[in-house]
C-alpha cells in the first residue's frame, strides 16, 4: 500500500534544485508530488515519481545522494476542515507527523505523511473512513 | 618476564638512562663542535659554546637542526668522522629537490641493527624464528635495518625485498616464516592474496613488523585478524639511523624509543618552545652516541605525544604515539594548535568520509573554522532532525578533540575540490587579507 518516496541531498545553493529535476526529465521521469525542506545550508528534496527505478538509477549516476522511504498518502475531500479531520485522527491515535506535504487535485486533496509506523496510519485512516492513496493512482 | 635483546639498557632506571644520556650529549656537542665545521657555524651563530652544555637540561640551548640544513650541507658537510671511518650511506627516497645521505661507521651500522633486534623481539622474536624481510633493500633503511636486526637476533632471516608476492607466498609457506617485516600496505595486499589463493592454513607466522608509513588502528586489527598474527608498529627515520629508533612491545600502547641512543623533545612547531610530556607537538631527536652521523635537535615534522607512563612490558624507555600528523600542515586557530588529522579522525569515527576540506577565515579580528563534508548514502537520511543531530554530534566531536567551535557543513559528493585527483584539505583565507 505504501507509497515510494524520494529524499535527494541538496545544497542551499543556487543550480542545485535545477540539476536535479533536469537529470530526472533526461531520464523522462514524471514528477507527482514534489517539497523541498531546508535549513541553513542544505535542504532535502522529497519527490514522488511514475517510476522510481528510472529516477534513482538517474540521480545515482548523476552523483546524488538518494534514499528511499514508504510514505502514506491519503485523499481528502476538497473542502475546508478535511486536513483537521485527519490531524484530529492521527493526534488521537498518537502518531507523530515527522513531516507532511500536500497538493490540491481536481476535485480531491491528497497528503503525503511521514510517519514511524506506517501500517498503524494507514489503520487509523481508514478507520475514520479517510482513504488512502494507492500507487497506481498516481 | 618478557623478551628483550638488552634487558639491562631496555629495561635501566630513569637515573641511569639520564646518565647515559648526559655523557653522550656532552661528548657529541663537543665532537660535533670540534670535527664539523657546518656545526660550529650554526652554534656560533647561536652563541653556544660546547661548555655551555653540560646535560640533558641544557639541550634546549642548541639550535635545530632540519631536513633543510642536510640538503645545504649535502653531502658530506655534516660527516663528522673521516671517510675512512665510514662503511656505509642510507638515503631518503626524496622526491623533490636534493636528496638526504645518511653515513654510517661499523658502530653505527651495530646501533642501528640493535635497535632493530629490540623490536623484533619485543614482538616475541627469538633465534628460532624465521624471519621474513619484504621491505626494499639498497638506500631505503627499511630492508638493511631489519635485515641486520634479524641476524642479531639469530633469525633465519629471508632477506626477500619488496615486490614479487607469489615468491613471497611461496618462501613464507614452505620456509614456514614466522616473522614478517614489510610495510603495512604491503601486509595488508600479502594477507589479501594469501586468504585468496587458500594459504591461509599454510602459514605459520605470528607476529609482523609494520613501518614506514602511516596505518591505522582498524587496519593493524585487520591484518592481525586475516593473518593470524599480532602487529606490532616500528619507527625510525633515514636521518637519525633508521627503522628501529622506537618500537611497539606487546602493550601496543605506543612505541618504546631508544632513549640510550636519541633524546627525544616535543616542541611547539611555531615557537620552538619546548612542551612538557603529554603535549602534543613535534618529536625532535637529538642522537648521543652515533659516530659518523650524529644529529643535534633535528626535528621530525611529525606530531606526536610522550607518554612517561610505566609500560607492564618491563621497558622504561618513553613511549611516542603513532604521529598524528605533520608540523608542515599544522594550523593556529583561535591561538589553538589544529591539525587536519585530528578532525580526521573526528569525520571517521563519526562514520563520515575522510573527503572534506577545512576552511579557515577571519571575522572581526576573530578566527572562524569551519569543515565541509561530503554527504555519502549512509550517512543520508531524509529527516532534516536526523541530519540535524549528525551535524550535532559532528560538532562536538571536533570540540572535544580540537578545544574550539568549528562550524560543520555537509555538502553535496564530490563538490570538494580536487586538484591532480586529491582533494584540497585546508583553505586559509587569512592569508588574503596579509596580501591585501
Ligand atoms: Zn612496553
Amino acid at each position: 500500500m505504501a507509497i515510494k518516496q524520494l529524499s535527494i541531498f541538496v545544497e542551499n545553493k543556487t543550480g542545485s534544485l535545477v540539476k536535479a529535476t533536469e537529470v530526472l526529465a533526461e531520464a523522462g521521469v514524471d514528477l507527482r508530488a514534489m517539497s523541498i525542506a531546508d535549513t541553513r545550508d542544505f535542504g532535502i528534496l522529497r519527490i514522488i515519481v511514475n517510476d522510481t527505478y528510472a529516477a534513482v538509477t538517474a540521480l545515482k549516476d548523476n552523483g546524488f545522494v538518494v534514499n528511499m522511504t514508504d510514505v502514506v498518502g491519503c485523499v481528502m475531500e476538497d473542502k475546508p476542515g478535511a486536513a483537521g479531520e485527519m490531524f484530529a485522527a492521527l493526534a488521537e491515535a498518537g502518531i507523530a507527523i515527522k513531516y507532511m506535504y500536500g497538493f490540491a487535485g481536481k476535485n480531491e486533496a491528497y497528503a503525503i505523511i511521514r510517519v514511524d509506523d506506517n501500517t498503524l496510519c494507514e489503520k487509523v485512516l481508514l478507520s475514520k473512513g479517510i482513504k488512502l492513496l494507492v500507487p497506481e493512482r498516481l | 618476564m618478557g623478551n628483550y635483546y638488552q634487558e639491562e639498557l631496555e629495561c635501566a632506571s630513569r637515573e641511569k638512562i639520564i646518565e647515559i644520556q648526559n655523557a653522550g650529549l656532552v661528548k657529541t656537542v663537543k665532537k660535533v663542535y670540534e670535527n664539523v665545521e657546518y656545526y660550529r657555524n650554526k652554534m656560533d651563530a647561536a652563541g653556544v659554546k660546547p661548555e655551555d652544555i653540560k646535560s640533558i637540561d641544557d639541550l634546549h640551548k642548541l639550535p635545530f637542526l632540519t631536513k633543510d640544513d642536510l640538503r645545504d650541507a649535502y653531502p658530506y658537510g655534516l660527516m663528522a668522522e673521516p671517510l675512512e671511518n665510514c662503511v656505509r650511506i642510507q638515503s631518503t627516497s626524496g622526491t623533490t629537490g636534493r636528496r638526504v645521505v645518511a653515513f654510517y661507521t661499523q658502530p653505527d651500522l651495530d646501533m642501528w641493527e640493535e635497535c632493530c633486534a629490540r623490536a623484533i623481539m619485543a614482538a616475541g622474536g627469538t633465534k628460532k624464528d624465521v624471519c621474513q624481510v619484504c621491505y626494499g633493500y639498497g638506500l631505503f633503511t627499511g630492508g638493511p635495518g631489519l635485515n641486520g636486526g634479524s641476524h642479531k637476533v639469530g633469525c633465519l632471516t629471508l632477506p626477500m625485498s619488496s615486490g614479487n608476492t607469489d615468491r613471497q607466498i611461496q618462501f613464507m609457506v614452505d620456509l614456514e616464516a614466522t616473522i614478517l617485516c614489510c610495510t603495512p600496505s604491503y601486509a595488508a595486499y600479502l594477507a589479501e592474496s594469501i586468504n585468496e589463493k587458500g594459504y591461509r592454513d599454510q602459514i605459520k607466522l605470528k607476529a609482523g613488523i609494520f613501518g614506514a608509513e602511516a596505518w591505522t588502528e582498524e587496519m593493524r586489527r585487520d591484518i592481525e585478524k586475516r593473518l593470524g598474527i599480532k602487529a606490532y608498529d616500528i619507527y625510525g627515520l633515514t636521518e637519525i639511523s633508521g627503522p628501529g629508533v622506537s618500537f611497539e612491545c606487546e602493550e601496543q600502547q605506543g612505541m618504546h624509543i631508544n632513549e640510550d641512543h636519541f633524546i627525544a623533545e616535543i616542541i611547539d612547531p611555531k615557537t620552538g618552545e619546548v612542551l612538557p610530556d603529554g603535549e602534543v607537538g613535534e618529536l625532535v631527536f637529538t642522537s648521543i652516541d652515533k659516530e659518523a652521523f650524529p644529529l643535534l635537535r633535528y626535528r621530525t615534522k611529525d606530531i606526536c605525544v610522550l607518554s612517561r607512563k610505566p609500560c607492564s612490558c618491563g621497558r622504561t624507555h618513553v613511549r611516542m604515539s603513532k604521529p598524528m600528523g605533520r608540523s608542515d600542515d599544522m594550523l593556529i586557530v583561535k591561538g589553538v594548535n589544529v591539525f587536519p588529522s585530528q578532525i580526521e579522525q573526528v569525520l571517521l569515527q563519526q562514520g563520515l568520509t575522510s573527503n572534506y576540506q577545512i576552511i579557515v577565515d577571519r571575522e572581526k579580528y576573530s578566527d572562524t573554522i569551519e569543515v565541509l563534508v561530503e554527504m555519502t548514502p549512509e550517512l543520508f537520511s531524509d529527516s532534516v532532525t536526523d541530519l540535524a543531530a549528525k551535524e550535532k554530534d559532528v560538532v562536538a566531536g571536533l570540540k572535544s578533540m580540537l578545544g574550539i567551535y568549528a562550524k560543520v557543513r555537509i555538502v553535496e559528493p564530490k563538490s570538494i575540490v580536487r586538484s591532480e585527483g586529491k582533494a584540497v584539505r585546508v583553505i586559509d583565507r587569512r592569508n588574503l587579507y596579509k596580501q591585501g
